[in-house]
C-alpha cells in the first residue's frame, strides 16, 4: 500500500449536470477501493460525508457553469487545485442545458416555473474553460468510466494521460458494425464525433447523436474539427432531411462546443432565411 | 467542509455547506424561537436545466435521449415514462418479449441504484462512518457485496441498453435492437449469486438499529393487478389520507405542484398534504405482488408491514433489490427473440400522460404532440419534488426531540432523515446547506 503522506488529494465537485459522471467514478467497482488507496479522496460529496478543504493534488469537475454563483466557485476550485480536470459534455463542452444558449431565458424561466423571480440562473450555460484554465478535458455523456480509469491510473503512474480524438467512425469499422449512415440511409454523426463510447449507437442499430462532441484532427499546422458543414450537406442533400431537422441533429447533448455550434448556426439561419 | 458557528445563547445558526451522499445540491433551513421550531425548509439549489422547455420543438424520437439527461441515476425511469406516455397516444402494440425486456431493463436499474443507496449512500449511517470505503477497511466482504450486486445492475443495462448511464437503446415502440438469448444467458451466473447475496442484503439490514420514529404517512405508489410495478398501473393511495385508486390520466387533478420561494423544485402534494412515494410506498402497497422468494425472504425477517419509519426504507430497498433479481432470472429464462425490436406505428397529434416507478418512487410525464409529432409542451413530476414536503413534514416532527442538541448533532440528524429518501436533486431541479436559526 502507497504509504498515506505521499498520496495525492483528489477532489470532485459538481455544478449543472445529472450525476451521470460522478456515477461513472463510483462505478468502478472494486478498482473504487484501490483508487481509495492510491488517493486521498479528500473531497467527494456525492460518496462521502468527509469533505476536507483544499488544495487538492487532482479536482474532478462534473457540471456546467449555469448559475450566478458558479462563476465565484469555479475561481475558488481552480485556485485550489493542482490539476484541473473537466469529467462530462456538462464541464467540458456546456452539456445538454446549452440548448437554452441563445433561447430568451426569462420565456423559459416562465415555462418551468410559476413564479420566475424566484430563479436565479444565467442565460448562457458554459463549459469550465470558459471561465478558468483547465487541465485535461474528458469528455461524453456521460464520460466512460474505463476511459476515467485509464486517466488516473497515467496520471497516477507518472504518464501523461493521452485521450483519441479522432472521430467514431474509425472504430465502428474495426467492429464491423454495418454503416448506419451509407446502408441504412440514418443521419448519423459518426463521422464527426470523437470516439471513446465504444461505438454503442451503431452496435445498437441506431445513429450516433454525438454525446462524445466534436472529433478533432491533427496537422503538422495544427489541430482541426472533423468537417461537420460537410455532413450536414450530406444530411440534407443525399437524406433529403429538412432544414430544421439538419439543425436539431447538431443542436443536441454538445450544442455549444463549436464545430457543431456553427455548423447548427449555419442551418438555423437558412431555416430563418425561409420563411423571411 | 463544514461550518458550524453560533451567534450568542437566543440565536443560532448552523451551516452545513452540503449535503452529503444524495445526488445533487440543497440546503436546509431551521428557525427556532423560544425552543419552539417555526419553520423548517429545505431548499433545492440545484441549478434550474430547464428540460421542459427545451423538449418543446424536438421531435417526439427524440424525447428519451433527452430526458435521460435530466438524471444520471435514473435516466431508465425518464426514458420509460416518456416512451410509454408516447406510445399511449400513438396506440402501439408492443411486443410481450419487448414488454419482458423493458422490465429487464427497469430491474438492471433498480438493482443499480439500490445498491448504490444501501451501501454507499445510507448504510454509512446507520454504522456513523462518513462513507462505504471507511466500512471497507473494516469489512471489505460487506462493500465488495455491495458493489458487485451494483455492477450487474450495470450489466443488465448494458447488455440491453450499450451502456449503464444514459442507455441508447429504447425508442418509442420498443429497442433499437434486442438482445440475443445468449446474450441474457451470459447474464445468469452472477445473477445466481446475486439471488443469495440480495438475500444476505436484506438479513443485514434488518440487523441495523432504527431509531424510534414511526409516523402516519400516506403513501402513494403505482399499483397493477398481477405484477409488481415498475412500467404500469394505477396510482394508488394508502395510509392516512385513506384509500383510494386514481388512473394516471386523471394525476394533475389530484396531485398538484406548487412553486414556492425557497426551492428549485416544485413541490406536489396529495390533496393538499404532503405524501410519500418510493420503496417504502410501493411495497407497503404492492406486498402481494412480490414473487415467492421475495416474499418468504421477508417473513424470516420476522418485520411486519406496512413500514411506517422511513429508516426501514433501507429495508425495502433491500426487498425490491432481491424482486428485481428474481424477475430477471424469470424474464431471461423464458426470453425468446421478438420478431421485430420496435413495432412500427404511426404519429398522432393529442396528450398523453404515463406514469412508471422509478427507483426512488413515482416519475409523472404529460406531453402535448402535434400532428408532425413535435412536442408542443412537457410537463415533468419527478418523486424528489413529491417526497420534498414530507421531508420537511418528518424534520418537524423530529426536530423538537433533539434542538438542544449539539448544533452539528442536530445537522446529521437531519442529513439521515433526508437521507432515507435517496433524493435525487438533480432530478428534482443541488447545494445542502443547513442552517439553523434560533432566538428568542
Amino acid at each position: 500500500m502507497t504509504s498515506q503522506k505521499q498520496r495525492p488529494r483528489l477532489a470532485v465537485f459538481k455544478l449543472a449536470s445529472c450525476d451521470g459522471c460522478q456515477l461513472s467514478i463510483l462505478s468502478l467497482e472494486e478498482d473504487l477501493l484501490l483508487l481509495d488507496q492510491a488517493v486521498d479522496i479528500a473531497y467527494f460529496p456525492e460518496a462521502s460525508s468527509r469533505m476536507e478543504d483544499g488544495p487538492y493534488d487532482i479536482t474532478l469537475v462534473e457540471g456546467s457553469i449555469s448559475a450566478p454563483e458558479h462563476i465565484e466557485q469555479i475561481k475558488n476550485i481552480r485556485a485550489q487545485s493542482g490539476l484541473l480536470v473537466t469529467i462530462g459534455a456538462c464541464a467540458t463542452a456546456g452539456g445538454i442545458q446549452a440548448l437554452r444558449n441563445g433561447a430568451d431565458v426569462a420565456d423559459y424561466v416562465a415555462t418551468v416555473y410559476a413564479h420566475p423571480e424566484y430563479i436565479q440562473t444565467l442565460k448562457d450555460s458554459t463549459p469550465i474553460s470558459e471561465h478558468v484554465k483547465v487541465d485535461f478535458e474528458l469528455w461524453g455523456c456521460p464520460i466512460d468510466k474505463e476511459q476515467v480509469r485509464h486517466f488516473l491510473s497515467d496520471l497516477l503512474a507518472g504518464v501523461e494521460p493521452r485521450f483519441p480524438e479522432h472521430s467514431l467512425c474509425m472504430e465502428c469499422k474495426r467492429q464491423e458494425h454495418l454503416c448506419v449512415l451509407v446502408a441504412k440511409g440514418e443521419p448519423c454523426l459518426g463521422p464527426v464525433t470523437r470516439t471513446g463510447c465504444g461505438a454503442i449507437c451503431p452496435a445498437m442499430g441506431r445513429a450516433c447523436y454525438g454525446c462524445f462532441g466534436p472529433a478533432e484532427v491533427s496537422f503538422p499546422a495544427g489541430r482541426e474539427h472533423a468537417n461537420a458543414d460537410a455532413l450536414a450537406s450530406r444530411f440534407s442533400e443525399a437524406l433529403h432531411l429538412s432544414n430544421d431537422e439538419v439543425l436539431r441533429r447538431f443542436k443536441g447533448i454538445n450544442s455549444h462546443a463549436s464545430a457543431f455550434k456553427e455548423t447548427a448556426g449555419k442551418w438555423q439561419k437558412m431555416e430563418e432565411n425561409k420563411h423571411e | 467542509m463544514n461550518e458550524i458557528f453560533s451567534q450568542g445563547h437566543e440565536s443560532k445558526t448552523i451551516r452545513v455547506n452540503m449535503l452529503a451522499r444524495v445526488e445533487g445540491e440543497g440546503a436546509l433551513h431551521i428557525d427556532i424561537k423560544d425552543g419552539d421550531i417555526k419553520n423548517v425548509q429545505l431548499n433545492i439549489f440545484e441549478p434550474p436545466r430547464f428540460f421542459e422547455a427545451f423538449l418543446a420543438g424536438r421531435h417526439y424520437s427524440e424525447v428519451a435521449d433527452i430526458v435521460a439527461r435530466i438524471c444520471g441515476i435514473c435516466p431508465v425511469a425518464y426514458q420509460m415514462s416518456a416512451v410509454h406516455a408516447l406510445e399511449k397516444l400513438f396506440e402501439v402494440n408492443i411486443d410481450p418479449q419487448v414488454r419482458k425486456l423493458r422490465r429487464l431493463l427497469y430491474c438492471g436499474e433498480w438493482i443499480e441504484s439500490h445498491a448504490l443507496h444501501i451501501y454507499m449512500l445510507q448504510g454509512p449511517d446507520f454504522l456513523g462512518l462518513h462513507d462505504a470505503l471507511e466500512l471497507a477497511k473494516t469489512n471489505p466482504d460487506i462493500v465488495k457485496r455491495g458493489l458487485r450486486l451494483k455492477k450487474i445492475g450495470d450489466e443488465i443495462l448494458k447488455t440491453l441498453g450499450g451502456r449503464a448511464v444514459h442507455p441508447v437503446s429504447v425508442r418509442v415502440g420498443g429497442f433499437s435492437k434486442a438482445p440475443s438469448q445468449k446474450a441474457l444467458n451470459g447474464l445468469l451466473e452472477a445473477l445466481t449469486w446475486a439471488r443469495e447475496a440480495a438475500i444476505e442484503t436484506l438479513q443485514w439490514t434488518t440487523t441495523l438499529d432504527f431509531p424510534d420514529f414511526e409516523l402516519p404517512y400516506t403513501f402513494v405508489a403505482l399499483s397493477h393487478q398481477d405484477e409488481y410495478p415498475f412500467n404500469e398501473g394505477e396510482v394508488a393511495v394508502s395510509g392516512t389520507a385513506g384509500q383510494a385508486r386514481y388512473a394516471v390520466s386523471d394525476f394533475e387533478q389530484h396531485f398538484k405542484e406548487s412553486h414556492v420561494q425557497h426551492s428549485h423544485a416544485l413541490h406536489c402534494l396529495y390533496h393538499d398534504q404532503p405524501y410519500l412515494v418510493g420503496p417504502l410506498a410501493r411495497l407497503n402497497i404492492n406486498v402481494d405482488k412480490l414473487s415467492p422468494n421475495t416474499k418468504k425472504a421477508l417473513n424470516d425477517t420476522g418485520l411486519s408491514l406496512p413500514f411506517t419509519n422511513p429508516f426501514k426504507g433501507i429495508v425495502a430497498r433491500a426487498v425490491e433489490l432481491l424482486e428485481c433479481i428474481e424477475e430477471a432470472i424469470a424474464i431471461i429464462e423464458t426470453y425468446e427473440v421478438p420478431a421485430s425490436p420496435y413495432a412500427e406505428h404511426e404519429v398522432k397529434a393529442g396528450t398523453c400522460m404515463a406514469a412508471t416507478e422509478a427507483p426512488r418512487g413515482l416519475l409523472y410525464h404529460h406531453y402535448k404532440v402535434n400532428a408532425e409529432g413535435m412536442i408542443e409542451s412537457a410537463k415533468i413530476v419527478p418523486p424528489t419534488s413529491q417526497n420534498q414536503t414530507r421531508m420537511e413534514a418528518d424534520m418537524s416532527v423530529l426536530l423538537p426531540s433533539i434542538q438542544h442538541q449539539d448544533e452539528s448533532e442536530i445537522a446529521f440528524a437531519c442529513e439521515k432523515v433526508i437521507r432515507c429518501y435517496d433524493p435525487c436533486i438533480s432530478c428534482a431541479t443541488h447545494f445542502l446547506k443547513l442552517d439553523i436559526n434560533r432566538s428568542s
